[in-house]
């Protein structure tokens, strides 16, 4: 509800734009493939190396996401007047720090803190 | 048989639950019985159910959830200090083979207890309280973006109050600590209710203040006034914005790290547990990524609140206002890269720890700078001594040794020397209370006359401020001393008793505190018995210089008749430079959002989820979170949500504030 519609009229013109039924049911094609794929790579065990599946899994996760924001929420870098991209990219920094720093602490952290899985007999 | 019937009905709620055989705890309900009974009878015998009801529970204007949450806070702040003062009466007796008063049990309850409240149900209530009042004002709005979403963000917040409160009669409350990191918070170590009582009461209040932070950013995004600019703006503003896109960054990782500890304890899952792959280390790393920025949440909006203080009571456009912009989005971001620094001795190691050392140690420079643009801005001003000025200033001294004792922290082999003592605690009361609450403060003189129309009595508020701000002294720095000397944090007894002396200050301190929020209660009656004296009738009763001063005090339900157009930062003191004339008649019907109960319903569905969780009654918290989800969905079809206000009652309204403006020329 906006309190303000007498006058923030003009609010409603820039990138409200909906989708078309054709950019929707790309969307959704899209979708559908890049959910089938990584299904079928699993399924089928396609790829002996177990770390390249699950980083195509991750890559086509990351595809998802984008197809998801341009189709579906209708993002671009112009719309709600640039704010939509502005949102975007502190999102993706603050994910990146929070992804990257904790990988790189608990990294450290398990190396010198975690007792080995291994019980340590005396080398032999 | 019998024993399964109420195992189904009540889970592992007993009579044992009670807690009879805990004097201090039975005489405190007798008091808080008593207290609540004769409220209720007051509330009936002056028929005012119905006004409460209508006029303030169910609201959806923003100015009266503001004031709702300040009075949240400060109900909340006596239950925080209650905790605070039985912590330091005990420390200060338990000397010399003296047990205190406190049993160990009930003792870590209070100390879980008092930064749980004090963080998420004082300081977070009081931030957004004033940031609901006062941002739309300041921005030209009639509400906030999402007027319902609003009440529903508050009663959620009272929801998470009312489970933590409960704790204290029924069943107990967490006793690890204000963070409850595992494995101390884990099923093996804490099988009671007490840590269920506090992921509960987070989860809930959580989603309140999610919630807010999405409608505040919303409303400052889209909703300020025609002309105005980001960089005209005011400074409030731009800290709010700031600090709701912390939160709205932030909130979702302590959700998802509760939700993983309660998946632990719940689910009998092991992300935390010490065996089958767990890793407790994981927990202290994600709490504190959310835990670092919400100290950043409290303290900008109390940027905010000085910088506005500051530049009204010196008569002068604030200093710098474009740095001061750029030290609030520097401070932003770099909130989120020094989270680390809570924990340098976990074992991290040197490239880590120097890292965060030294983030840590650059975040102190935008608000060196912020510190600067207040100095200059004081600098050949006219300053008045009014009741906010005294608060900004006491901020200023104490912030300031706050600060320095943080960049101490923030050397990572000084740390592991200070790390978990008495220091860290001093210091981090250094800067909440100095800070935070200082502006909260600052805040409610400064903006109570805009909220009610009439100023706050400045003799009780000295008073006040005085007993604060010399308690804050007397009890804190001691423990700076004993810290220095190696004392931890959370200890019951001592077996030095070289120590007592300084914490016998340190209570006297609390006493002095005491004191000072006694003053303070005292100053909002003696206000409202002589608010005919101290009655504000221009709207503008300390000659200040944003949007919220040009309406009438307290301000209209549709705030503006018109909405003002802005051509810069100090909005109404360009408006009353220029010779601003208000409008006198073309009014025009005024659209507005209507009340609704379904926020208070909503809330009160989930309480009784959260309770039926921590207490294992499982056909509660499923039969209340089916209802919620239901009635939230059923409420989305309630489609008489607005109403308009006619130009006659607009006209009415403003005629009568002409009237008032006149007579007090």
């Amino acid at each position: 509800m906006n309190a303000h519609t007498d006058t923030h009229d003009e609010d409603h013109e820039d990138g409200h734009a909906g989708g078309t039924l054709g950019s929707y049911v790309s969307g959704f094609i899209l979708s559908v493939v890049l959910t089938a794929v990584p299904f079928w790579l699993v399924m089928t065990g396609a790829l002996d190396d177990r770390t390249l599946t699950a980083i195509i899994i991750m890559a086509f996760a990351v595809v998802q996401i984008v197809v998801h924001m341009v189709f579906f929420l209708h993002m671009n870098t112009t719309s709600e007047g640039g704010w939509n991209m502005m949102a975007l990219i502190f999102t993706l920094v603050i994910v990146a720090i929070a992804l990257i720093g904790s990988l790189w602490v608990m990294f450290h952290l398990n190396v010198n803190m975690m007792p080995p899985m291994q019980p340590m007999g005396p080398a032999t | 048989m019998l024993s399964q019937v109420w195992a189904f009905l009540f889970g592992r709620l007993s009579f044992e639950s009670l807690p009879f055989h805990e004097p201090i705890l039975v005489v405190t309900f007798i008091v808080v019985a008593l207290g609540g009974i004769g409220l209720v009878a007051a509330l009936t015998y002056y028929r005012l159910w119905s006004y409460l009801w209508h006029e303030w529970l169910t609201t959806v204007d923003h100015k009266r959830i503001g004031i709702m949450y300040m009075v949240l806070g400060i109900i909340m702040l006596l239950r925080g200090f209650a905790d605070a003062i039985m912590m330091r009466s005990q420390q200060a007796i338990a000397f010399g083979g003296s047990e205190g008063y406190l049993p160990a049990h009930h003792y870590d309850q209070i100390f879980t207890a008092h930064g749980v409240i004090m963080i998420f149900f004082v300081a977070m209530p009081f931030v957004t309280g004033l940031m609901n009042y006062v941002v739309p004002l300041q921005i030209g709005a009639r509400d906030v973006a999402f007027p319902f979403l609003n009440n529903f963000s508050f009663w959620m917040t009272v929801s998470g109050v009312v489970l933590v409160m409960a704790s204290l009669f029924i069943g107990e409350f967490a006793k690890t600590g204000w963070l409850a990191y595992p494995p101390l918070s884990g099923l093996d170590a804490s099988p009671d209710v007490g840590v269920d009582y506090y992921i509960w009461a987070l989860q809930i209040a959580g989603v309140g203040t999610l919630l807010s932070g999405v409608n505040l950013v919303a409303t400052i995004v889209k909703m300020r006034a025609p002309g105005m600019s980001m960089m005209k703006m005011p400074i409030f503003t731009w800290t709010a914005l700031c600090t709701n896109i912390l939160i709205v960054a932030a909130f979702p990782v302590l959700t998802a790290v509760l939700a993983l500890l309660a998946a632990d304890r719940y689910l009998g899952m092991n992300f935390f547990t010490n065996d089958l792959g767990g890793n407790a280390m994981m927990y202290i790393n994600l709490v504190w990524i959310w835990g670092h920025p919400e100290v950043y949440i409290l303290i900008l909006p109390a940027f905010g609140v000085f910088s506005e203080v500051v530049s009204t009571f010196s008569g002068k456009r604030l200093f710098g206002y474009a740095s001061m912009v750029y030290a609030t989005v520097v401070i932003t971001v770099l909130a989120y890269l020094v989270w680390l620094h809570h924990f340098f001795t976990m074992g991290s190691g040197a490239s880590v720890n120097s890292f965060f050392g030294i983030t840590t140690m650059i975040i102190s420079i935008p608000t060196g700078a912020k510190m600067f643009n207040w100095l200059f801005t004081m600098y050949h001003g006219r300053i008045r001594f009014e009741l906010p000025m005294l608060w900004s200033l006491a901020f200023m001294l104490t912030f300031v040794i706050g600060g320095m004792t943080g960049v101490m922290l923030a050397v990572p082999p000084a740390d592991f020397v200070l790390h978990n003592s008495l220091f860290l605690v001093a210091h981090f009361h250094n800067v909440i209370i100095g800070g935070v609450l200082f502006g909260m403060f600052a805040g409610i003189n400064f903006w109570f006359p805009k909220a009610f129309g009439f100023k706050l009595d400045r003799f009780w508020g000295l008073v006040s401020f005085w007993f604060w701000v010399v308690g804050f002294y007397a009890a804190f720095m001691p423990l700076y001393v004993l810290g220095l000397m190696g004392v931890t944090r959370r200890l019951r007894v001592f077996e030095d008793p070289s120590l007592q002396i300084w914490f016998v200050i340190a209570a006297g301190g609390a006493a002095l505190i005491a004191i000072g929020i006694l003053a303070f209660l005292i100053q909002l009656f003696v206000s409202i018995k002589n608010r005919e004296k101290l009655r504000d009738t221009t709207g503008d009763p300390w000659n200040a210089r944003t949007l919220e001063w040009s309406t009438s005090s307290p301000p209209p339900e549709y705030n503006f008749a018109f909405t003002p157009v802005i051509y810069d930062s100090d909005a109404w003191w360009d408006m009353k430079a220029r010779g601003y004339q208000r409008p006198l008649d073309g009014y025009r019907p005024i659209h507005m959002p209507k009340n609704t109960g379904a926020g208070v319903i909503l809330a009160g569905l989930a309480f009784l989820t959260g309770f039926g969780l921590v207490w294992y009654i499982w056909w509660l918290a499923l039969v209340s979170f089916v209802a919620l989800i239901g009635y939230a969905i059923a409420h989305t079809f309630n489609y008489d949500r607005d109403f308009t206000i006619p130009a006659e009652e607009v006209a009415e309204t403003e005629h009568g504030r002409t009237a008032l403006l006149g007579a007090g020329a």
